[in-house]
């Protein structure tokens, strides 16, 4: 036990100083670079030089989100394949990222963004993934039972029916806002408003803390759902808080952050190969290293055709799944959920 | 220990099992036999509440499972199901660990030392304290099942319920597990209750027998009052032969060919 303990403290060790690694990179790194002993210079300078605002006006805000918004869709990823015992299931196979995308589809083609201003795309994103939320959810609830199966396959369906009415709304929209479209559906971590910011990480944070309430019914979720009734578990009511909780976390990134892809699908697998498959320490691998992720994956996306910037969402596809394929190939003991 | 008063439970609209009325006493090992389809695991999930019965009442020491909270019942109700399922990566401590998620607090995360002591004296009971560190996937079939066991008796229950415990099993670890569920019984004052399928091997081990069919109780009673020809040829369908036991004295049966049948 002392021993696990140990591995356990290790692995958050090396995470975090890897997190700290990335994020001082991301820092130092970009069209003007800064380096390191610099960095602590210009803290101390204070505000009002150029460099000043490079670093807390540009790179530090997109740092925090990344770290939020990776961290909270990695957490979704591991929570949502724990209940479902699929490895297959990310956020986004509920179809929350597909009403978070309409949500501002509809909201550009009306042009509400001229009159509600700078909240109203988040906002319309949060309510369009809400609304799924509820629709599958309701979709899915049978005699005051949540029918995991059928959970998956309404959110997969959803997310089609979704895709299909944004491609409606594409084919018949004006140039400048079929722009604004697919800007947003590549997902990207730029937010100006450091309220928004705030908000993302305080729900990241605060649904990784929930989510310790349930590592141990996670654990008896990966036997199955009879099982961990067996075990004493509140089947009925950890299903329905973890599927609000997960889907809640992938709400709000998407809504700020547009669809980034991958990261909830890939990192947690990942994870799992190396610290095992105990949610007691998963959970909290997941978020630090969604979150590394999340940050290196951004700060590539800025630098590699810079002064343009690629979008994030193409370097977390091709990295993660690149590296990922690498893995599964390198290890043959492949750690998985749901084998039955 | 357990008291089962007119019982009426099923899937959806049609009712499997009707009319079920039976107690076991504490320090019992009971076994439930019958045709497939009978009822028989219904029975078993009824008894662990993973199915609401539409009607009556079951009683566990004189309180309605439906009553109690689900950690309460998890303490004192242990199931090894059938068919293990097979965690990936999950080792045999860990899996065997699980066992003491009902007896956690709130708020409590890690094990602590008494909780890794009665999942340690489980192992040494079941005899897979061996296996501790290997991978469940690495096990044999009749390994896994004595692992589930050892998970069972972690939870310290102080009623086991198991669903055809030796199905798919060589003899060699059919006989294995059973000894030791008597040996749990006999020793340790753990009540049983068990589906079983080879009507031999129930005789055998169980001092009561409960015989299903069509989703009533047919029958209860010892083996010598159960398992009598006429009886499992009217409810099986099958022409058989009951013997004795030249050992144990206990009924023995044995199955007649199609070929044999008309050679008669």
């Amino acid at each position: 036990m002392r021993k696990k303990i140990t591995r356990w403290m290790l692995w958050i060790l090396v995470l975090c100083s890897l997190l700290l690694g990335v994020v001082l990179f991301s820092l130092c790194i970009g069209s003007v670079s800064i380096s390191l002993e610099r960095i602590l210079g210009v803290i101390f300078e204070g505000k009002g030089t150029m460099e000043y605002s490079i670093l807390f006006d540009i790179r530090a805000p997109r740092i925090i989100l990344g770290f939020a918004v990776g961290g909270a869709l990695s957490l979704a990823g591991v929570i949502l394949q724990g209940m479902f015992r699929n490895p297959l299931v990310e956020p986004y196979t509920l179809g929350i990222s597909g009403g978070a995308a309409l949500g501002v589809c509809l909201n550009i083609i009306l042009r509400f963004n001229h009159t509600l201003g700078i909240f109203s795309l988040p906002l319309f994103g949060f309510l369009g993934a809400i609304l799924v939320i509820i629709l599958v959810y309701s979709l899915s609830i049978r005699k005051g039972i949540l029918k995991i199966q059928g959970l998956l396959l309404t959110g997969v369906m959803i997310s089609f029916i979704a895709s299909s009415l944004i491609m409606l709304i594409m084919a018949v929209s004006h140039t400048e806002d079929l722009h604004g479209i697919v800007f947003w559906i590549m997902g990207s971590l730029e937010e100006p408003n450091w309220f928004l910011i705030k908000l993302v990480v305080s729900v990241s944070i605060l649904g990784l803390i929930i989510s310790y309430l349930f590592c141990l019914s996670l654990n008896a979720f990966s036997l199955g759902e009879e099982e961990a009734l067996h075990l004493g578990i509140n089947i009925e009511k950890t299903k329905r808080l973890l599927f609000i909780l997960a889907s809640l976390l992938t709400g709000c990134s998407v809504a700020v952050a547009g669809i980034i892809g991958f990261v909830g699908l890939v990192v947690p697998h990942f994870v799992r190969m190396f610290v095992g498959g105990d949610h007691r320490i998963l959970l909290i691998s997941s978020f630090i290293s969604g979150a590394t992720f999340l940050i290196l994956c951004d700060t590539l996306a800025r630098i590699i055709i810079s002064p343009l910037e690629l979008p994030v969402g193409v370097i977390t596809g091709i990295l993660g799944g690149t590296l990922f394929v690498y893995a599964l190939g390198k290890k043959q003991v492949v750690v998985l959920l749901g084998e039955r | 220990m357990l008291e089962i008063k007119d019982l009426i439970c099923g899937y959806d609209s049609k009712f499997l099992l009707q009319d079920i009325n039976f107690k076991i006493e504490a320090g019992e090992l009971v076994g439930i036999i019958g045709p497939n389809g009978s009822g028989k695991t219904t029975l078993l999930r009824a008894i662990r509440r993973v199915l609401k019965p539409k009607k009556g009442t079951i009683l566990f020491e004189g309180k309605n499972i439906w009553q109690m909270g689900y950690k309460e019942l998890a303490k004192r109700i242990a199931v090894v199901p059938q068919g293990v399922t097979a965690v990936a990566g999950m080792s045999v401590e860990e899996f065997v660990l699980l066992g003491r998620i009902p007896h956690f607090e709130r708020c409590q995360f890690l094990e602590t030392k008494k909780d890794l002591e009665i999942a340690k004296k489980g192992m040494i009971l079941t005899d897979t304290i061996k296996f501790k560190d290997q991978l469940m996937q690495e096990l044999s079939g009749g390994e896994r099942q004595l692992v589930v066991i050892a998970r069972a008796l972690t939870q310290e229950p102080r009623l086991l319920l198991l669903d055809e415990p030796t199905s798919h099993l060589d003899i060699t670890h059919q006989v294995g597990i059973l000894d030791l569920i008597r040996r749990l019984n006999k020793e340790l004052g753990l009540t049983v209750l068990m589906v079983l399928h080879d009507l031999n091997l129930a005789s055998e081990y169980c001092q009561r027998l409960v015989l299903i069919n069509k989703g009533r109780i047919y029958k209860i009673g010892t083996p010598e009052e159960i398992l009598y020809y006429q009886i499992i040829e009217e409810i099986y369908k099958t022409v058989v032969v009951v013997e004795k036991n030249p050992i144990s004295s206990k009924p023995y049966i044995l199955v007649v060919s199609e070929e044999e049948r008309r050679r008669y």
